[in-house]
């Protein structure tokens, strides 16, 4: 391959506009780092760290800044389709924006924000000091991580993929896409799809062996229940991934016959493949969203969550169904009335326990006493959005009615009604609600009220013209269509709503900026008055979270202590064990990106000697005496003090 | 640390506790793995394309001779964690090495069955059938392989610093994760060569 | 009122507010499995459009009435841990709407998956539809002549769609006379339909296949039997016929304009084994395809014998 050929995609002025901002970014960051001589701090602190609630806001961070790289990706799409015949973007061009807009989405936004959320607060609700396994944690991270970087690099380097998120084969072959884009795909995704599965391990052990004393697992929060089931479903469904997507490379770069149009390949295969991880993939970024749903409507109605058993039952009938309905993504390709029927019911069937949760937290505000915060503002907001996304979801289930909608804008606003009102929602509405856990001070109410009423309104702005265009026919992934059709005055009202959505997203990230100026710190550490053990420690919360683990007797046990007056986090200090930093898992999933980016080039050599280091690291590690280290009971004292003196 | 002397030495720690069960979840993960393979392979042993089918190219000796290695070498690690169990360094590591050895064994002899097929004609770019065989065998190889490295490493621990609560944790997880990959090896045996041999 | 003319206003009225004043193309559908999947459509959005109204009715219930501005400062709300009447209630209730609507899905599914309603005792014309990077090839095997990117269909007759595709994935959609179907390259997949009026309809592959997805539609054009006679005869006559050359410089062409031909490719590259409708392992066994010749299918006799 020659530089032309790997640079191939600067000469385009959007792309070279996206990179130049891309490098422009690193430079500001490095800069700035090197300017107030924070590299050691950053590298100490950050780079190294092992502390669950760092990892988790570099997870968020990541996801924020993925949200707008996703975002702008969107953006593009609307404002090329706003008009017919527009030429702002040319086909290939407008191919690999909506493919990395689908991909960077889901893997590098939703999935990040809720594992970030989910490192932030399961420890936290559950009584423990850390999760199960800290450094692997960490490894989870950069290895995601480095997918991330991965799949940003490949704007700026060699091409991006552009055979559409689901890749479908015979057309992410090499003889329909030959340049490495899709490369990028399998190899960024193999990438952050294995931290993805440490994540998976890690959480199911700390859930399941490191809870606070007394809370049996019918007393846990219900946050907590929704990562328990999201991650078993992870586990169970990233290893297809795995599978698929080394078969992708096989394929694509070692000449084997799996998905190909000769010799007994099978392209329908890899489209099961990738649904049967697909569908319940989506799960695994709703059900928390479902977590903290429930936790939100619970504290600001001020009443426990309604229905507590069958919000867990519906929880596991859902994550048990998501492995059950993935021909649903594919009623066309012809296989019979029988299969199809099946699907049908399988997939319809998930709305039952659906609405069971549905109606569940409504009658949880039922004799309530309901403020109208920010988080909560989200939350009210998710359930009449969402409900159309549920309704849709149904239209869709059905086979033969799907063989009008598949395939078109019908389907694209039935499941952004999904995600961003389920999935967006819910990680923006605990973004807003658990901040002050993380840094001590709130975000402002009223930018974070102004930010959730531009993103709610612009949303259905933005998308509900779809299912309108849908219905008249117009596909989904066509970079323009003729002015004759008719669709351009609602691609236009779908920009502006897109615009809106936009400006929604900038509120929300200035509420950072001003926020950290403006608003008092050293916030109490209960701030929202709230019911599960994360509100009982110190906001922000200290290296080892609890200074004595609190024993717990039922659910919302802080909710019941407080109005008994009781402490529950009192009792007599002991010298806490905890991890060591280490910078092994940064270095370790460099390598890991190195092996990948050459693996891109089918460059073997060094991908092999990259390899060879990630193994270098893991045997190092596996003869490291790292028995961890203590914190004192006077540095404990010294720390409470402080931390309770402000309050 | 708090050891709790009434349980074995992998079991003493909360953080060895921790471990043997992240473990058990991370087998369900590979489980999950090995189950697509063998679907993916099921899916396609019989689109051969124009290449041979598994009937013309399979021979039994061989695959008996990997059968009966790696079998014995998943009873001797459990003679070895029995061993240990016992505080008996030297048997355990002799057990382990037996272990090893026969692990050895098993890949050499899958590698000249591999290099076999290529001399055939059969490679991994032949057929469908073919790319779906070499992949689910390869990736158990590679399992295999990774294990030996594995083994050595707890192996030259265990010598170093003696039995304690970190070896043993460790060599415990090794041979679940050897007594795995011995169970995948039947269901590769049991229905990818029997099942081939016979239809 | 009665019922039936009632749920028709409903109906009448959501397709109006969906559709401004013209039709919007699926519901304006010009033959009997058009028309029934419209209906479908029709009957759910309603169904869905009341169960968006009791969740609405009830969210907005909550929240006028338990807003914390509306309760008394010292009212401490309740602790309430569920009740089983309801939880039954809104588990039956969806399950019934459900089992209906399964019920319908598997009705109309078959339905369009068949020769439309009353056209049993006709014989279909069956036309193979293959895709090559993005254009449309239409075999008449009968008629004995191909088009390239439009497709004449009599009205009032059966019509049997047969899928495949040189390349990609893609998917055979006329949305006015039929949902769509997959084109694929190792099996073939069939699509019925009937045209109940003289029109020109837009046909299109709807399933991403690369660079010139977005420009990948064709015309179908339907017209009385007599002028479709009329037609194949003047194609028959005047056009040249599809020789071998000329369908390999086609395929290779990423677009091409509208062609017709005195001959049909299925003689000299016939589509892919036909993919059994009703069951998967049928397929596994056919492992045949366009780049297997004569050595496979004596393969497969091989594979049949055992």
């Amino acid at each position: 391959m020659s530089m032309e050929e790997i640079f191939h995609p600067m000469q385009e002025p959007m792309i070279l506009m996206a990179a130049i901002s891309i490098v422009v970014g690193a430079i500001v960051v490095v800069a700035g780092l090197t300017y107030f001589k924070k590299w050691g701090y950053f590298y100490k602190n950050w780079l190294s760290t092992v502390d669950h609630k760092k990892i988790g806001i570099m997870y968020i961070a990541v996801a924020l800044l993925m949200l707008f790289r996703g975002g702008v990706d969107a953006l593009l799409m609307r404002a090329q389709t706003a008009v017919p015949n527009n030429g702002l973007l040319d086909a290939q061009h407008y191919n690999e924006i909506f493919t990395t807009h689908g991909l960077v989405m889901i893997l590098f936004m939703a999935m990040p924000f809720v594992i970030g959320l989910m490192n932030i607060v399961i420890p936290l609700q559950i009584g423990a000091r850390d999760v199960a396994f800290p450094r692997l944690n960490a490894i989870s991270f950069w290895l995601f991580a480095a997918g991330c970087g991965l799949l940003n690099l490949s704007f700026i380097v060699g091409g991006s993929p552009d055979a559409g998120w689901t890749a479908y084969f015979p057309l992410a072959s090499t003889e329909f896409s030959p340049t490495v884009g899709n490369n990028y795909y399998s190899l960024a995704l193999q990438l952050s799809g294995l931290g993805t599965l440490m994540t998976g391990v890690n959480f199911i052990t700390t859930i399941i062996k490191m809870r606070a004393p007394g809370m049996k697992l019918m007393k846990m929060p219900m946050f907590t229940w929704s990562i328990l089931i999201t991650n078993v479903i992870i586990v169970f469904a990233f290893p297809v991934l795995t599978v698929a997507l080394a078969l992708m490379m096989l394929d694509r770069q070692f000449g084997t016959q799996f998905f190909t149009m000769a010799n007994g390949g099978m392209d329908m295969l890899w489209a099961n493949l990738f649904w049967v991880w697909g569908h319940p993939e989506v799960y695994i970024v709703i059900l928390p969203a479902f977590g903290i749903f429930s936790e939100i409507i619970a504290t600001f109605a001020r009443k426990n969550l309604y229905g507590y058993k069958s919000m867990v039952m519906s929880m596991v009938v859902i994550s048990l169904l998501s492995f059950l309905v993935w021909a649903h993504h594919f009623y066309t390709m012809g296989h019979g009335v029988m299969v199809n029927g099946v699907f049908s019911i399988t997939t319809m069937a998930i709305a039952v326990p659906t609405g069971v949760k549905m109606f569940n937290w409504l009658l949880t505000m039922r004799h309530g006493k309901i403020s109208f915060t920010t988080p909560m503002l989200y939350a009210l907001g998710f359930i009449p959005i969402f409900t159309i996304g549920g309704v849709t979801g149904v239209m869709l289930a059905m086979a033969s009615a799907d063989y009008q909608y598949h395939n078109t804008m019908f389907l694209v606003a039935h499941f952004h009604y999904v995600l961003i009102p389920g999935t967006v929602f819910g990680v923006l509405a605990g973004y807003h609600f658990w901040w002050p856990k993380m840094f001590g001070f709130r975000l402002n109410e009223k930018l974070g009220k102004l930010g959730f009423w531009l993103i709610a309104i612009s949303f259905n702005v933005t998308f509900f013209p779809l299912f309108i265009l849908g219905l008249d026919g117009y596909a989904r992934r066509m970079y323009t269509y003729s002015e004759s059709t008719g669709y351009g005055p609602l691609n236009m009202l779908s920009f502006i709503g897109a615009l809106g959505l936009a400006a929604g997203f900038l509120v929300i990230v200035y509420n950072i900026f001003y926020s950290w100026k403006n608003m008092p710190r050293n916030e109490k550490a209960d701030v929202w008055d709230g019911r599960s053990l994360e509100w009982a420690t110190h906001s922000p919360v200290p290296e080892y979270n609890f200074a004595v683990v609190p024993t717990v007797t039922q659910l919302d046990e802080f909710w019941f202590a407080k109005k008994e007056g009781r402490d529950i986090t009192a009792g007599k200090f002991e010298k806490i064990h905890m991890p060591n930093n280490s910078a092994a898992p940064f270095w370790m999933s460099g390598f890991f990106f190195l092996a990948a980016f050459f693996a891109v080039f089918s460059a073997w050599i060094p991908a092999i000697i990259s390899l060879l280091g990630v193994f270098g690291f893991m045997i190092a590690r596996s003869f490291e005496k790292d028995h961890g280290r203590y914190i004192s009971v006077e540095e404990i004292m010294e720390t409470e003090k402080r931390l309770r003196g402000d309050k | 640390m708090k050891i709790d002397s009434s349980l074995p030495l992998e079991y003493s720690t909360e953080e060895n506790r921790l471990k043997i069960f992240g473990f058990w979840i991370f087998l369900g993960a590979e489980i999950m793995l090995f189950a697509t393979l063998f679907t993916v392979y099921f899916v396609l042993a019989n689109r051969t394309g124009n290449g041979p089918t598994g009937s013309e190219i399979f021979e039994l000796t061989p695959v008996l001779f990997e059968t009966f290695l790696l079998l014995t070498s998943s009873f001797t690690i459990g003679l070895g964690i029995h061993a240990m169990r016992l505080g008996n360094k030297k048997a355990m590591m002799t057990f382990f090495i037996t272990t090893l050895v026969l692990g050895l064994g098993f890949l050499g002899i899958e590698i000249f069955e591999f290099i076999t097929y290529v001399h055939e004609g059969a490679t991994i770019t032949t057929s469908a059938f073919l790319s779906a065989l070499m992949t689910l065998l390869g990736t158990h190889g590679a399992h295999v392989t990774f294990g030996l490295f594995w083994g050595i490493a707890i192996l030259i621990q265990v010598a170093k610093r003696g039995l304690n609560a970190q070896t043993t944790n460790k060599a415990f997880i090794f041979s679940l994760y050897w007594h795995f990959l011995d169970v995948v090896w039947i269901f590769i045996f049991s229905f990818v060569y029997l099942k081939g041999l016979i239809s | 009122m009665n019922k039936k003319t009632s749920l028709m206003f409903l109906a009448f009225a959501v397709l109006a507010i969906l559709s401004g004043c013209e039709p919007l193309t699926v519901f304006d559908s010009k033959g009997p499995h058009a028309e029934t999947l419209s209906n479908t459509i029709i009957l759910s959005i309603i169904t869905m459009a009341f169960i968006l109204l009791i969740v609405y009715a009830l969210l907005a219930f909550m929240l006028t009435k338990y807003r914390a501005s509306k309760t008394p400062d010292d009212y401490e709300p309740p602790h309430e841990e569920g009740s089983m009447a309801l939880e039954i209630t809104w588990t039956v209730i969806p399950i019934i709407i459900v089992t209906v609507l399964a019920f319908i899905t598997v009705k109309t599914t078959t339905s369009v998956e068949t020769t439309p309603e009353g056209y049993d005792n006709t014989e279909p014309l069956v036309i193979y539809a293959s895709s090559s990077n993005w254009k449309w090839h239409f075999s008449y095997p009968e008629e004995g002549i191909e088009t390239v990117n439009y497709v004449n269909l009599p009205t009032d007759r059966p019509i049997e769609f047969k899928l495949y595709s040189y390349g990609p994935i893609t998917s055979f959609w006329i949305p006015q006379l039929n949902g769509q179907k997959y084109a694929m390259s190792d099996m073939v997949n069939t699509i019925h339909m009937a045209a109940d009026e003289i029109g020109s309809f837009m046909g299109r592959n709807s399933n991403f296949s690369g660079r010139g997805f977005a420009q990948m539609e064709f015309e179908a054009q339907t017209m009385t039997q007599e002028d479709f006679a009329e037609w194949v005869a003047d194609v028959k006559a005047n056009e040249e016929p599809l020789t071998e050359e000329k369908f390999e410089e086609l395929l290779a062409a990423e677009h091409v304009g509208r062609s017709s031909y005195s001959s049909t490719h299925l003689e000299f590259s016939p589509p892919p084994m036909e993919h059994s409708e009703m069951d998967m392992t049928d397929e596994e066994m056919d492992h045949s395809n366009m780049d297997h010749t004569t050595d496979s299918q004596e393969e497969s006799k091989e594979t049949h014998a055992h």
